[in-house]
């Protein structure tokens, strides 16, 4: 119990850290492009008209994504559900809205954690996740297909697997990912057709580079830059690769634990395992759910017979563990 | 540089006291508050049951034996104070409950009542509340036990009066598992 305390208290710690250092590593990121921008503008000829001394694409970037980082942090999850249209369920109407909120309101309690915002996605397929900086602001959502397809305890295991999300706050770190990933991917769609599709832009920063490279005033501005330049671009071409396998490999392991700590709240591995296969089953994707949102939730919302097809080369670039494993690991834990 | 030594070790060890204290505090907090959740869980069973008396009523009046059962350990069971004897209480007001469902199982007519559904979903989840607050309030004040027990912090342990946690023992072994709440009927 003790180990299990200091084993939670040590994640929290860890996700913490990692959120901060996300946020900084974003604005860095930023930074880093918006003045490389700068030093670009500063190599191309005075005839291009583009030179200025004060770098103001820098500044401009940098400020833009500490506002990114800022409105992450505080609207990250609200940003979520509105991207998958969930509605918030206040008041229960049917049978099974009222045992989402008991199943909600139990695990709560099992989780010693406050009661978090129920919401429903309107999507026929099975798939659940959760958001929020804290447990205070949390929010848990499901999809009307899980409601349809679970029974209670089923319902009652993916619930609380998502309430060890919070507990851990894993929320806070996937939701800053999330939200960072969608605007580095805009970022950079937007970039690459800057430099790629305006002959002007293309024309005059390959004239400028031609020109340091062979002329005379290469002494002077340092054979350091062409190298930054170089850096600069296949960080920014890299960028949409990097944040996607970021967010892969930040929720992989995060599932197996989540798996174990929704076993510890419900004491009932098998029904986990029985709703994990039960997700399994259906093949339809989760369309509500966007790239952004994927590594949240608790099984891949892409379709999943594609995910089982790849085998152990596709386990490298998918954002979830396969299913298989997931039950053979709650079935080590006493789930027949 | 001998006295900056004994000042550096010095206030290392206040330090570590005060993290040690403020540890078991925290916890101890938290052993209070898991036991009143237990508390509030086992209110919202007390005020459905006279609900469910009523409802089945009707139906299995001939049934008086159970109800009068359910009845009487509620009523022992809003009394009872201590953990010991709440945990008794509570543990009998269970069985109680599940003698009544397994009689409600033979009564058909029991399905035609309407809000029948509603209420099966509404003791199932209070059973389950109130396995839950108690499973939290084991896990919480067995943290605490073994902190204060545990050497270094046991020596913090009369600083900041921490005495061991009673938990709620289940006395019957068939209670271990969450009882399943089932009046579909068929």
């Amino acid at each position: 119990m003790v180990h299990r305390a200091a084993d939670l208290f040590t994640q929290q710690e860890a996700n913490r850290r990692k959120s901060s250092w996300l946020l900084l590593g974003f604005v860095f990121f930023f930074a880093w492009i918006g003045f490389g921008a700068d030093i670009a503008l500063y190599l191309m000829p005075a005839e291009a008209g583009v030179r200025h001394g004060v770098p103001w694409v820098g500044i401009v970037a940098t400020a833009l994504a500490a506002g990114l980082a800022w409105s992450a942090w505080r609207f990250g999850h609200r940003q979520v559900l509105w991207s998958t249209r969930a509605m918030e369920l206040i008041t229960p109407v049917t049978p099974e809205q009222q045992r989402l909120v008991n199943v909600v309101e139990e695990m709560a309690i099992a989780a010693g954690l406050p009661r978090p915002s129920i919401w429903i996605v309107p999507d026929e397929d099975p798939n659940a996740f959760a958001t929020g900086p804290e447990p205070a602001q949390a929010a848990i959502a499901v999809t009307e297909g899980l409601l349809a397809r679970l029974d209670r305890d089923e319902l009652q295991a993916v619930v609380a697997h998502e309430f060890a999300h919070i507990a851990r706050y894993d929320t806070r770190l996937m939701t800053l990912v999330a939200a960072m990933v969608g605007v580095i991917a805009l970022m950079s769609d937007g970039m690459g057709r800057m430099l790629f599709h305006s002959q002007r832009a293309t024309g005059a920063l390959g004239r400028g580079m031609a020109r340091r490279a062979g002329g005379r005033r290469l002494g002077q501005v340092g054979p350091a830059l062409p190298l930054v330049l170089v850096l600069w671009l296949v960080s920014l071409l890299a960028a949409p690769v990097v944040s996607r396998l970021l967010s892969m490999a930040i929720s992989r392991k995060r599932e197996f634990l989540a798996d174990a700590t929704a076993a510890q709240y419900t004491r009932n591995p098998a029904a986990l395992a029985r709703a994990l296969r039960a997700l399994e089953d259906v093949r339809t994707p989760t369309l509500a759910v966007g790239r952004g949102a994927a590594a949240l939730c608790i099984v891949d919302p892409s379709d999943r017979r594609f995910q089982r097809w790849k085998g152990a080369a596709g386990d490298l670039f998918a954002s979830h563990p396969s299913i298989e494993e997931r039950v053979r690991r709650l079935e080590q834990m006493g789930a027949r | 540089m001998g006295p900056l030594i004994t000042l550096g070790l010095l206030v290392a060890a206040v330090l570590w006291i005060i993290t040690a204290y403020n540890r078991l505090i925290m916890l101890k907090n938290q052993v209070v508050n898991a036991w009143k959740q237990i508390d509030v869980q086992l209110k919202r069973r007390h005020d459905l049951i006279p609900n469910l008396v009523e409802t089945v009523r009707g139906a299995i009046s001939f049934e008086r034996e159970t109800l009068e059962a359910v009845v009487q350990a509620r009523t022992r069971a809003v009394a009872a104070t201590g953990v010991k004897d709440v945990a008794r209480a509570e543990g009998e007001l269970t069985q109680a409950l599940g003698r009544l469902f397994a009689v409600a199982e033979a009564y058909p007519e029991l399905k035609s009542l309407a809000n029948v559904g509603q209420l099966q979903e509404e003791l199932a989840s209070t059973e389950n509340r109130i396995a839950f607050s108690r499973q939290h309030y084991n896990d919480v004040a067995t943290s605490y036990n073994v902190a204060q027990a545990q050497f270094p912090t046991n020596l913090v342990a009369g600083l900041a009066k921490a005495t061991p946690a009673e938990l709620w023992e289940i006395e019957d072994p068939g209670e271990r598992d969450v009882p399943k709440v089932d009046l579909s009927l068929g």
